[in-house]
């Protein structure tokens, strides 16, 4: 059996934990804990460990999907989660642009522990105090050949496409001869 | 879509620079801690600004220019009554008190100046109104943002290199093993040996900050400064773990083989 993972980040309340339950076969094992900041209650709950969910490809062949802690001070776990995955997402929240210049610096985390392709995720695109996509471009400093994709994490449709689009960016790579 | 939120975590220069890229026509309304501001621009370029309350009328902004006397200024005032700034202008240019450019010029510099000062703002909320433009009856200017982004740049260069140059403050420290430096021969402020001394591979830079009661900024300047003098240097906090060396599940096998495999994934994907 062999297995591959994809890691989902981006920060708090970034909509990762929905993300992959979206998608996931499993109900994903998520290691939530009930927040107790105040700064950071704008949800009853957060993931502290990481969020597990998994697609059988084949009876050979498995995809994880892990979510990384959206808080700071859990960061020292995204080196560890970062090992030998295939690719990452980068999960933003549209509507909350205070959290874009974290989103951009979880982005060169991940980067520098393992230059794999990656997408950036716009989620929350359906709330209407979202930012639109070219805006947020320009904000999170990303290159035009970054793939920036609109996404609503709990629409199965939207999130099969940031997948996709992941995944077209690794063939892309491949063809390239840089993985 | 609404283009909106705060200063804490979106600079005046961010907005600037991307109200430069993307073109865009409208107004920013900026809701300071203490007072507010419009910015127009058109196509990208600066149009208007006006500080709160303050008086923005064409008289007022030429007489703090100097050019007019008091006595000139009142007596403006008191004719042009309720004239607007073009009809005004027109008549100051007609009647030979200012050339066209001399008003053009004043404008552009108040206008600039507000926004000088809104560099100054961490505070506040701001939204972008698409389309909304200045009243018909004010004069609208046509500068480009590029020297007046450099220029914001330059008040926030010193901040934002000082996160790159410490990134995570969540790293500890530790003092050099350099031979012959002695802590006591160098000139350090109440504040650098405040820090100095909750300097511990135990403590985190975010501990000694909230220990010495420092934000974000006033630390890392600090510590940048004992950096660059070699007397401390950056470590991983104790008990935490170090990265992990190993290799991805792609780095073996052939390309054809992950290729391959890669595909399978697509499929089953598509098949969701």
């Amino acid at each position: 059996m062999q297995t591959v993972k994809m890691v989902v980040t981006g920060p708090f309340s970034a909509g990762k934990t929905e993300f992959i339950q979206t998608v996931s076969e499993i109900d994903v094992v998520s290691t939530e804990r009930k927040i107790s900041s105040e700064a950071e209650k704008i949800k009853e709950s957060t993931t502290v460990a990481m969020d597990f969910g998994r697609i059988t490809v084949d009876e050979n062949l498995v995809l994880y999907l892990f979510g990384t802690p959206g808080q700071k001070r859990f960061d020292f776990m995204w080196e560890i989660l970062s090992e030998g995955m295939l690719g990452f997402i980068v999960m933003v929240d549209s509507s909350r642009p205070e959290t874009f210049r974290e989103a951009r610096s979880i982005l060169e985390t991940f980067r520098a522990y393992a230059p794999t392709p990656y997408v950036v995720a716009a989620n929350k695109q359906d709330q209407k105090d979202s930012w639109e996509i070219e805006d947020m471009r320009i904000a999170l400093r990303l290159d035009p050949a970054i793939k920036l994709l609109p996404c609503v994490a709990v629409d199965r449709e939207s999130v099969k496409t940031v997948l996709l689009e992941l995944l077209y960016s690794i063939l892309q790579e491949m063809d390239l001869g840089k993985s | 879509m609404a283009l909106k939120g705060n200063l804490r975590d979106f600079t005046v220069t961010q907005l600037l620079n991307l109200i430069n890229l993307a073109r865009k026509t409208g107004t920013l309304i900026v809701e300071g801690s203490n007072e507010s501001a419009k910015v127009s621009f058109r196509d990208g370029k600066l149009s208007f600004a006006e500080m709160g309350q303050e008086d923005g009328s064409l008289a007022t902004i030429l007489y703090k220019a100097n050019k007019f006397t008091l006595s000139q200024y009142r007596t403006l005032r008191s004719r042009a009554g309720s004239m607007g700034d073009k009809e005004l202008g027109l008549l100051l240019i007609n009647a030979g008190y200012v050339t066209r450019q001399d008003v053009l010029a004043t404008l552009q510099n108040h206008f600039i100046s507000v926004i000088n000062r809104l560099f100054t703002w961490v505070e506040g909320i701001f939204q972008f109104e698409n389309d909304l433009l200045p009243p018909d009856d004010k004069i609208v200017t046509k500068v480009d943002l590029e020297n007046i982004i450099i220029e914001g740049s330059r008040r926030l260069r010193e901040w934002e290199q000082l996160q790159d140059e410490i990134p995570n403050l969540e790293m500890a420290l530790k003092f050099t093993d350099r031979p012959g430096t002695n802590l006591r021969n160098v000139n350090l402020s109440v504040q650098e040996w405040k820090v100095v001394s909750y300097i511990n591979p135990k403590n985190s830079i975010r501990q000694i900050a909230k220990a010495t009661q420092m934000n974000d900024l006033e630390i890392r300047r600090i510590i940048y400064g004992l950096l660059q003098a070699g007397l401390v240097e950056l470590i991983r906090p104790e008990g935490v773990a170090a990265p992990i060396q190993t290799t991805g599940p792609m780095a073996t096998g052939n390309r054809e083989e992950q290729k391959s495999l890669i595909n399978k994934i697509i499929g089953r994907i598509r098949s969701l």
